[in-house]
């Protein structure tokens, strides 16, 4: 993957498929970490799978026997000295709280960082194919933080669909402005 | 600066057009984004489906929604294309040069691109 923010992407696709209803992608910056956190709602995993999930021969996928997308962040976690946790809990032991936390740090200074690349075109693409979903996301850092709620948006919106092109348009331009402000 | 009132703006306009998109889905774009169709450049390829129908107009004829991996990975990005009482066409190693070529000879003009298809690799 050229970007994190296509890791991003790929690891929320997990969280859709597991039935999530909330999903959020936090990022938690300091000079020199990364922190994404991903965390679900979803349906989550038994402790068994949850062993074996950054094995490239644990998947879900029922067409190919190689599951490539936790191995594929995990190792742009630990190329930069880095690394990821992943917590969860499966509905059938947690029938309330039950989901996924996907922890990422990396370090920023070091040669081998992904940069986090084009965040917006994920988070647009994620609300367009999900936009039943409630997204939170934010990116704290030492020189500003930006912030979306598909909830608030929702609120305004009534019942205009958050997938309407001129709203996913919005989106995108939304998130871009707050990075303008702040972007090294 | 966007602010949550130009999405109230948004609101009122769409308001009228909300009703039109009921009977969409004509025509179905689905694009493959599981880690392969991602890995291979999905990402920019279904932005270009989506700006480009509404560019031109087609959001109520055509609806773009996203699948899993749809199991030809060294073909991704793969885009099929669904229309009710026609053939599913399945195209592959898209770009957004190459979806904007679908929207105009195929779902517009009505003509498989066969060059692009997967049954011409």
């Amino acid at each position: 993957m050229k970007e994190l923010s296509l890791n991003i992407l790929d690891i929320a696709q997990n969280s859709i498929k597991a039935g999530a209803d909330t999903i959020s992608v936090i990022l938690t910056e300091t000079q020199d970490t990364l922190t994404i956190c991903i965390t679900d709602n979803g349906c989550g995993m038994k402790p068994d799978f949850l062993e074996a999930v950054t094995n490239p021969f644990t998947t879900t996928r029922t067409t190919r026997k190689v599951g490539l997308g936790i191995p594929l962040f995990k190792l742009a976690a630990e190329q930069t000295d880095g690394s990821l946790t992943i917590t969860s809990k499966h509905e059938s032991d947690f029938p309330v709280d039950h989901g996924t936390v996907v922890t990422a740090v990396f370090r920023t200074q070091h040669m081998d960082f992904t940069p986090l690349g084009d965040i917006a075109s994920t988070l647009t693409i994620l609300i367009q194919g999900s936009p039943d979903i409630h997204w939170i996301y934010t990116h704290t850092t030492p020189w500003g933080d930006v912030s979306l709620d598909t909830q608030e948006l929702k609120a305004v919106l009534g019942d205009v669909p958050l997938d309407t092109f001129e709203v996913i348009a919005w989106i995108s331009e939304y998130i871009k402005e707050q990075y303008s402000v702040f972007n090294k | 600066m966007k602010s949550l009132a130009e999405l109230a703006a948004i609101r009122e306009k769409m308001q009228g057009k909300v009703v039109l998109r009921e009977g969409s889905g004509d025509i179905r774009v689905v694009v493959g984004m599981a880690t392969c169709g991602i890995a291979a450049g999905a990402r920019p390829v279904l932005s270009a489906f989506v700006e480009e129908i509404n560019n031109r107009d087609l959001a109520g004829k055509v609806t773009v929604s996203q699948t899993g991996c749809i199991g030809i990975c060294q073909f991704e990005p793969v885009v099929e294309i669904y229309e009710a009482d026609k053939e599913k066409v399945t195209y592959v190693k898209m770009t957004p040069d190459k979806a904007k070529e679908v929207i105009e000879k195929h779902i517009i003009g009505g003509k498989v691109i066969d060059e692009y298809t997967v049954s011409n690799i």
